[in-house]
């Protein structure tokens, strides 16, 4: 047994070594040039780049979060097809604003691109929905909502999506969020027991109503069976 | 053989003097050796249990081997509900609403620390044990428990059920929770058994 040569997992002669946290920096390093791009567009609006493990993180104003958004995915020199997340992050230092946090693929270029925009406390933590550029943000953002308690204005249908909609005890991924929740054990078990399974849908979803003679033939024939549901 | 065929087609009696072929038991002990043979389990598994249990119906540990092999994913047609896994409070109701499905006798198993106890999950989002939501006959230790801890679980069941008796119909009556606040035990019995498990002694409520 004799002859091996060793090869690093993802390299190959002749070409670049792949990166990873041995040969990335943990700050600086080349920053995605889509963020020199978006200084030359919106100036002021981009509040600063940073590079971190070779990821750039560009924090931008939150009053022009669509449009960035938007121009990142509509400009055909950037081309960010794909929403990866929307999330939201509070720091252990009250002081400090909560980011509202995307994750921005570019599919042609092959870029990835983390917009961070600072909501500061003692506002009412509201910030333009990206759901009008990517359908895809719809469930992203009720879940930051059901979280974080941010207002994504121009949702078209914010409200929870982990916690059930009667819930009333706040924002759990709040750092004021006590980690038990605000109840007691008995009387977060007693909400909990009174809300009916069947009951979740919310009034847009019962809305389907409204469309029924859009809806195809067969849905339309159960439908009108008076069809139950389980019990 | 024994049976006489009486001129009253509706009666029927024995030959005491040929007895080939017969033989004489308790009524309860022939009822409870056919239900503790043949439970039929219902299984809600939420997480990891879940995987062990898999583990524990399929050929290696096989449950069949006690009269488990029929997988009741219909709580009608279920003895045993086998809850593997933790259980948030939004699936509360519904588990109260399966186990409210089951048709009598029935029994439950709580399987792993966290439908036991809420484990590791002591935080706003998960029942501290399930035996706040519905009756529990068997709690299994372990996270996940080892697909034998279940069997062991499975067989002080099976010694349960044997010791039924058809006069006590108090173990066969449905629970019926508390009208306005739909619990089974009183709100502060719930608060003392919930405080003392789970990793977050510290942490206190606000307003507390």
């Amino acid at each position: 047994m004799s002859g091996f040569t060793v090869v690093q997992s993802g390299s190959a002669p002749g070409l670049p070594t792949p990166a990873s946290p041995k040969n990335v920096p943990h700050r600086g390093g080349e920053a995605n040039p889509s963020a020199e791009a978006l200084k030359a567009q919106f100036g002021a609006a981009i509040l600063r780049v940073d590079v971190v493990w070779g990821e750039t993180n560009v924090t931008i104003d939150p009053a022009r979060a669509l449009d960035i958004v938007r121009w990142l995915h509509d400009d055909p020199s950037q081309s960010y097809e794909y929403l990866s997340d929307v999330t939201a992050v509070e720091f252990r230092d009250r002081g400090l604003p909560i980011e509202v946090i995307w994750h921005l693929r570019s599919i042609k270029y092959r870029r990835f691109l983390r917009l961070k925009a600072p909501l500061a406390k003692g506002q009412p933590l509201a910030i333009a929905s990206v759901w009008s550029v990517y359908k895809g943000a719809d469930w992203l953002e009720r879940e930051c909502y059901d979280m974080f308690g941010i207002v994504f204005e121009g949702h078209p249908d914010l409200r929870r999506i982990l916690l059930w909609e009667q819930y009333t005890e706040g924002f759990p991924l709040r750092k004021d969020f006590p980690l038990r929740g605000r109840l007691s054990r008995a009387e977060q078990l007693r909400q909990a027991l009174a809300a009916n399974p069947e009951a979740r849908y919310s009034m847009e979803e019962l809305s389907i109503a409204d469309a029924f003679q859009e809806l195809p033939l067969d849905m339309r024939a159960r439908i009108r069976g008076g069809e139950s549901t389980g019990e | 053989m024994g049976l006489i065929q009486s001129p009253t087609p509706s009666v029927v009696s024995v030959d005491p003097v040929n007895s080939e072929g017969w033989i004489t038991t308790r009524l309860d002990f022939l009822v409870n050796w056919g239900r503790a043979n043949s439970l039929w389990p219902m299984p809600f598994g939420t997480a990891c249990c879940a995987i062990e249990f898999m583990a524990t119906a399929a050929s290696k540990f096989d449950l069949a081997r006690f009269g488990m092999e029929r997988m009741g994913y219909s709580p009608r047609q279920a003895d045993v509900l086998i809850c593997a896994g933790r259980v948030p409070f939004k699936l509360a109701p519904v588990l109260r609403r399966i186990w409210q499905q089951m048709p009598q006798p029935k029994w439950a198993i709580s399987m792993g620390a966290c439908a036991s106890t809420g484990g590791m999950f002591d935080n706003y989002a998960v029942v501290q044990g399930i035996d706040t939501i519905i009756p529990v006959d068997v709690y299994v230790p372990g996270c996940p428990p080892r697909p034998e801890a279940l069997i062991h679980a499975i067989m002080m069941l099976q010694k349960k059920v044997m010791k039924d008796r058809m006069s006590d119909s108090a173990a066969r009556v449905e629970m019926e929770p508390d009208p306005t606040s739909q619990l089974y035990i009183p709100p502060s019995r719930i608060d003392k058994l919930s405080e003392q498990f789970g990793n977050s002694i510290s942490q206190t409520r606000s307003g507390q």
